[in-house]
């Protein structure tokens, strides 16, 4: 967090949103955030939403049942 | 082989199943059916035995136990069902090739599940895709970066995002983007492992992942204007 981080404007801010939240930084009490009066939260804010909802995302599928099949056969012809 | 770590996720989602199977494949330490001879192995940890021994229904059954995690993480890399049985044979003919290499630095699926995210990375490179601009510069590009939000606000995400959509976006992303998200914030992985799976800087990783979330949100705001906020 740089010294002048109350006084940044949001796209200041936006540009070392990457890092901040990479870094695990405290963002939502970041001195830009709490003096934002654009939607710097409401970002942040979707941004966290996503990753969260992420962990959810694509529960385990099955392949196909001849996947087997076809590895059986390439290990015999001794690709595997 | 380095050692791995485990995804760092808990709960009910697909590193959950890892840390199961982890458990499940533990116990060898090295050349476990003759250094330890006095304990028992379990059935996993025989079965891996005999498949490292050359026993093909053991390899069989490992496929067997393992296949649904490993196509699942293809899938999710490639966005595409083809390709992610392609790479999910190759990943078990590599296991194949290398499993007498196993020597229990890691969990058995851990070590399988890093195999197959090399055969998926290569896969990606031999096809020409970028998977990462490692010349970026940190500072942001705005021409390129989705999702700049300097205005009033605006439509939020927060509580409601539909899981089905966002897997939609997440399918939709530029393959790069898909593939940072993926193993950021769905397989659980740091920013340092993946710098080092993709060759590329920290920063780099961080940035790819923070322009990734930025286009879903457009995409998934651009699905709440659509549909009409719920």
């Amino acid at each position: 967090m740089t010294v002048d981080s109350k006084s940044m404007s949001c796209e200041e801010f936006q540009s070392q949103l990457a890092e901040l939240v990479g870094s695990g930084a405290d963002v939502m009490h970041h001195p830009h955030i709490a003096q934002c009066k654009n939607n710097c939260r409401q970002l942040y804010s979707d941004l966290q939403t996503i990753a969260e909802a992420a962990k959810q995302l694509f529960p385990d599928q099955q392949p196909e049942d001849d996947l087997w099949e076809r590895i059986e056969s390439a290990i015999k012809k001794g690709d595997g | 082989m380095p050692r791995t770590r485990f995804p760092k996720q808990t709960g009910e989602g697909p590193a959950a199943q890892t840390v199961q199977e982890d458990n499940a494949a533990e116990p060898q330490d090295s050349a476990p059916e003759i250094s330890k001879p006095q304990a028992p192995l379990s059935p996993d940890a025989e079965m891996l035995a005999r498949a490292q021994a050359g026993d093909h229904h053991a390899f069989a059954h490992l496929y067997s136990l393992h296949k649904r995690r490993i196509y699942s993480l293809c899938l999710r890399m490639v966005g595409n069902v083809a390709e992610a049985e392609d790479l999910t044979q190759e990943a078990f003919l590599q296991l194949h090739r290398k499993i007498a290499t196993f020597r229990g630095d890691s969990a058995f699926s851990t070590w399988l599940h890093r195999l197959s995210i090399n055969v998926v990375l290569m896969h990606l490179r031999k096809k020409g895709l970028p998977l990462m601009s490692l010349d970026e510069a940190m500072e942001p590009s705005y021409d390129d970066g989705p999702g700049r939000s300097f205005g009033a606000p605006d439509l939020s995400l927060t509580g409601s995002i539909d899981r089905l959509a966002l897997e939609r976006a997440v399918a939709a992303l530029p393959a790069g983007y898909r593939l940072i998200f993926v193993l950021h914030d769905v397989e659980g992985f740091e920013h340092n492992e993946i710098a080092s799976m993709l060759d590329c800087s920290v920063g780099n990783s961080k940035s790819q992942l923070h322009k990734a979330r930025l286009k879903l949100r457009d995409a998934l705001r651009q699905s709440l204007r659509k549909g009409g906020k719920r």
